[in-house]
């Protein structure tokens, strides 16, 4: 109970940096901490006590294993989420070179 | 137990240096951390696949924003500016959420009964028949690779797209030159 609600604060401390930050960079980086409490979320959710890797053992007598499913689904989710974060940081690269800063107030002043 | 809850403390607080540092440089070696505690976790949770894809992902992800930082610079501007009162409205409206969002979390939790639940019937599926209807030892690649084969093709097709929108924003000179 403990880790789930504090895999939930990680979630927020990135939405925290989503919301209040100007700086894209740092709104990059809380995009990243939300889906890393997330992933982390699902493996805990698939996991029961002394569970061991869902592997096939030569010895099977008396073994838990722990959920292969979430572990499956989180494994598209993590490589999903680098092409997010390369596209991310390219379209931020893309905006400093034309304005000059990571500052999305700045950014709001030059349109147009 | 008591080892993963170190390792959250230790990830919360390495995510709360990256997101307040000035330094972006140190922003990103900070959720650098953090993706290799994610990993160092899955260990523990009994996951190695998720431990290996997300070490190598953590490793590209944090060139990428390194490399980015490098072309650019590492100085947060925008930190240390006085807030207005529109800041002042936007914290008081996430403090808000974010002690409803515990809250619900909470109560989803206490009904999920955390840790000690029996398998679904779905994974059970997965571990009991497995072997015989796919012939791979490990579940997780029957999973991906067989059972929903289908999910994976659609996975690449996203990090296609990713590739070939990179390329696109990040091309120097456009046609009309």
């Amino acid at each position: 109970m403990i880790i789930l609600v504090a895999s939930l604060i990680l979630f927020l401390v990135g939405l925290y940096a989503i919301i209040t930050k100007r700086n894209m960079i740092k709104i990059a980086v809380g995009f990243s901490l939300m889906e890393y409490s997330v992933n982390f979320l699902f493996a805990i959710v698939g996991f029961r006590p002394g569970a061991v890797p869902p592997i096939l053992q030569a010895v099977e007598v008396g073994k838990v294993y722990s959920d292969p499913l979430p572990q499956a689904l989180v494994l598209t989710a993590i490589v999903i989420g680098l092409g997010v974060t390369a596209f991310m940081l390219s379209l931020i690269l893309r905006i400093y070179n034309r304005i000059g800063s990571f500052d999305l107030e700045e950014i709001q002043r030059l349109k147009g | 137990m008591l080892d993963l809850i170190v390792l959250l403390i230790f990830m919360i607080a390495a995510g709360i240096v990256a997101v307040e540092i000035k330094d972006l440089l140190a922003s990103v070696i900070a959720l650098g951390a953090v993706g290799f505690a994610v990993a160092i976790g899955f260990i523990m949770l009994a996951a190695p696949d998720l431990a290996i894809v997300q070490i190598v992902i953590e490793v590209l992800s944090v060139v990428f924003f390194v490399a980015v930082i490098l072309k650019t610079t590492h100085v947060d501007s925008a930190a240390g500016r006085p807030y207005k009162p529109a800041d002042i409205f936007t914290f008081v409206v996430f403090g808000v959420f974010a002690l409803a969002f515990v809250y619900f979390g909470i109560r989803l939790f206490a009904g999920l009964a955390p840790m000690s639940r029996e398998l679904g019937q779905v994974a059970s599926h997965y571990l009991t028949q497995g072997l015989a209807e796919t012939g791979a030892v490990n579940r997780v690649t029957s999973v991906v690779l067989d059972y929903r084969a289908l999910d994976t093709l659609g996975e690449t097709t996203v990090l296609f797209t990713a590739v070939i929108g990179v390329l696109a924003v990040l091309r120097l000179e456009g046609r009309r030159k």
